[in-house]
């Protein structure tokens, strides 16, 4: 089935360049404004767009990301929120993937068949569901897949060969490799790290290769599209809109300008930056 | 339906679970990021060799017998019997355990297997300080750096078990995201395993988290029910009419239970909290209260809103203070094998000080809800009912709690 995302990383692909992917968590921290980062993102380079679900337990996420959750819940985030913001945002863009990630529990509620046709519908492209490891497949990804819902798996440094092959068997998309052993937002990636990942995971498969966790700075993902097809970059992006929100919680009139700002310079380092033959 | 019905094993089992992938019914499994699931399996793998390795079995045994001080009594409480004016019960004195409750079954259990592993870090979460206080125990007795994340409402409440633990060599680590309770603290402990995968064990302190967490504690667990068997057999000649524990997560009730589930005499009566009462939105009844959903690695009955998010649980017992339950208590709730009731505050706080005058014992608040249970059920029984309750934890550590409670001043 055609998808936003192989089109976008082929595309990548024929201009000879890496891809960025931006990370903000849906309703973070108010709708409008969320609304307003999501659809300033395209325009300020990112190649795909990562919106978080929030939820009120997200484990595998450092403090900004946390915090992120928090603020989103405390204006009142549900997932049709999150969904209607998808909606909003495909009124003026047609063709920038969005991924939704997350954990599983409010997509359990929501229930599993209502939230894949809602959130086709809305024009979600992927998924990344961080609590649901291949063996619990038949959970979502199964289903998700024979919707044509991209299912896109998290590969980490403690994904050995052995287990690769269990990784990758019902995926597609592309293939997100965390970059660090730990949670987002803490410890920064190492370019020795992902240029031995990125020859390893290739080896295994012919998806695309994104790498996040630890990929703070426009250097950074600079470094990682040398090697891999995008940089993926989340906490420092949040961070930002932490910056912009005073202690009572209001925003600044020049948050939204700063964070695309940001995201700006990152998409500049990206674009670059030559590409490794591969 | 032909010859399939002549070769079809017995499966009319109450102990055959979980199955090879940690599902008991839809409950379970392993809903945890890919970084930690390598992990994950090597622990499994790991705990299936020793389970079946007797040299594992005796050193157990031999920590069981010569540290925690097992078998503990089964004890005949006769005033309370007298005071009920029915069944005759019995408590499982697990409370009698080195630390004080029935956790160090567990930790034992699971230290002698992160050794093995070869693991040289272990953290821990807790909420009453009873599992941080017998994991810190337990690390001091072999050696190895104790990390236990607690949250900080929890610290206040329980006090005596943070110094405790401090004293044990332990490092408590605060946890102020979320509510500061179990929940936010398992949430910390999980992103620090997920950061220390080479170096480090996490031992779960309850029959949850993912396979094989809830499997593994409820067999270190189930030396209580093995116990009590034996006990009752020579005490009146026959096994136990009905079993009574208080479930947070669930452990000592899985352990209790557990050896009995195939038995259909014996009924079981599990006693989650109902902290301000099951129609307010303060208690952590999540069977009672909640419905189905994923958190910290298994599907289980959890408190949540509309949308899926966790609700903050409450209860005066910070021990019961979760809105999860273990896997394994969901399947039983929904086949019906286990009765799952709850009991309040202000209950448990009417049990805890009639179980100190009529019995000078005074109980975890913990227990205390599965006492007030009994005090609820018992009189209406026959004089030849046998029941047992598990008394899993002493009360020392909530003497303050309760004193406040009752508007005392200490």
């Amino acid at each position: 089935m055609d998808s936003r995302i192989d089109r976008r990383f082929e595309s990548l692909r024929a201009s000879r360049r890496g891809g960025l992917v931006t990370f903000i968590t849906a309703c973070d921290p108010d709708i409008e404004t969320s609304f307003k980062l999501l659809s300033g993102m395209a325009q300020a380079g990112a190649d795909l767009i990562e919106l978080g679900m929030p939820f009120s337990d997200p484990m595998a996420d450092g403090p900004s990301i946390q915090a992120a959750n928090l603020r989103a819940l405390a204006a009142g985030a549900t997932l049709s929120k999150t969904l209607d913001l998808v909606r909003r945002f495909r009124e003026g863009d047609n063709e920038t993937p969005i991924v939704l990630m997350g954990y599983f529990n409010p997509i359990h509620t929501y229930g599993v068949d209502r939230f894949l046709r809602d959130a086709k519908g809305v024009g979600v492209d992927g998924l990344i569901i961080v609590d649901l490891p291949p063996e619990e497949d038949r959970e979502l990804c199964l289903p998700a897949l024979a919707s044509g819902m991209r299912f896109i798996r998290l590969a980490t440094p403690t994904t050995d060969d052995a287990r690769l092959p269990t990784v990758l068997a019902n995926t597609n998309g592309f293939l997100y490799f965390v970059a660090i052993t730990g949670i987002t937002g803490t410890r920064s990636a190492s370019e020795e790290v992902v240029a031995s990942a990125v020859t390893r995971l290739r080896r295994h498969t012919a998806l695309p290769i994104a790498v996040g966790f630890g990929v703070k700075t426009p250097e950074n993902a600079s470094m990682v599209v040398r090697f891999a097809d995008a940089a993926v970059v989340g906490s420092a992006i949040v961070d930002r809109i932490a910056a912009g929100i005073d202690a009572e919680g209001q925003v600044a009139p020049t948050m939204v300008d700063d964070v695309l700002g940001f995201v700006r310079q990152l998409a500049d380092a990206v674009r670059a930056t030559p590409r490794q033959a591969a | 339906m032909t010859s399939m019905t002549e070769t079809v094993p017995l499966v009319n089992s109450y102990r055959s679970g979980p199955d090879e992938d940690g599902h008991f019914g839809q409950y379970g499994g392993r809903y945890v990021a890919e970084t930690l699931m390598p992990l994950i399996l090597d622990v499994e793998k790991a705990y299936e060799r020793v389970r079946g390795d007797p040299r594992f079995h005796a050193e157990l045994k031999h920590y069981l017998a010569h540290y925690v001080g097992r078998p503990s009594p089964l004890y005949f409480a006769e005033r309370l019997t007298e005071h009920l004016g029915g069944a005759r019960l019995y408590f499982k004195r697990d409370e009698l355990n080195h630390t004080g409750a029935h956790k160090i079954n567990n930790c034992v259990g699971q230290i002698l297997l992160a050794r093995m592993m070869g693991k040289t870090r272990i953290i821990a979460e807790t909420g009453a300080g009873q599992h941080g206080v017998a994991t810190a125990t337990v690390c001091a007795l072999f050696n190895l750096p104790c990390i236990v994340y607690m949250g900080e409402t929890d610290i206040q409440r329980q006090q005596p078990n943070v110094f405790r633990m401090k004293l044990l060599g332990a490092e408590v680590r605060p946890v102020t995201s979320g509510s500061g309770t179990l929940k936010d603290a398992m949430n910390e402990a999980l992103r620090d395993w997920v950061a220390n995968v080479d170096s480090t064990y996490y031992l779960i302190g309850t029959v949850a988290g993912p396979h094989p967490y809830p499997m593994m504690v409820r067999d270190f667990q189930s030396v209580i029910g093995r116990e009590v068997r034996t006990q009752m057999m020579e005490a009146e000649g026959r096994p136990p009419d009905s079993l009574v524990a208080c479930i947070g997560g669930g452990s000592n009730a899985m352990g209790l239970f557990y050896p009995f589930l195939d038995d259909p005499d014996v009924t079981m009566h599990a006693v989650e909290a109902a902290g301000h009462g099951l129609d307010s939105d303060k208690h952590p009844a999540s069977l009672n209260g909640g419905r189905p959903g994923v958190l910290h690695g298994n599907k289980t009955y959890l408190l949540q809103d509309a949308d899926g998010q966790i609700v903050e649980a409450h209860s005066i017992s910070a021990g019961l203070d979760y809105p999860g339950i273990g896997p394994e208590h969901s399947w039983l709730f929904d086949t019906g094998r286990v009765r799952y009731v709850s009991i309040t505050d202000a209950e448990a706080l009417d049990a805890f000080q009639l179980c100190a005058r009529l019995e000078g014992i005074i109980p975890a608040l913990e227990p205390s809800h599965a006492l007030a249970h009994v005090m609820r059920i018992a009189g209406d029984l026959p004089g030849d009912h046998l029941m047992v309750m598990n008394m899993c934890g002493r009360g020392d550590k909530d003497i303050f709690t309760v004193a406040n409670a009752l508007g005392v001043q200490i």
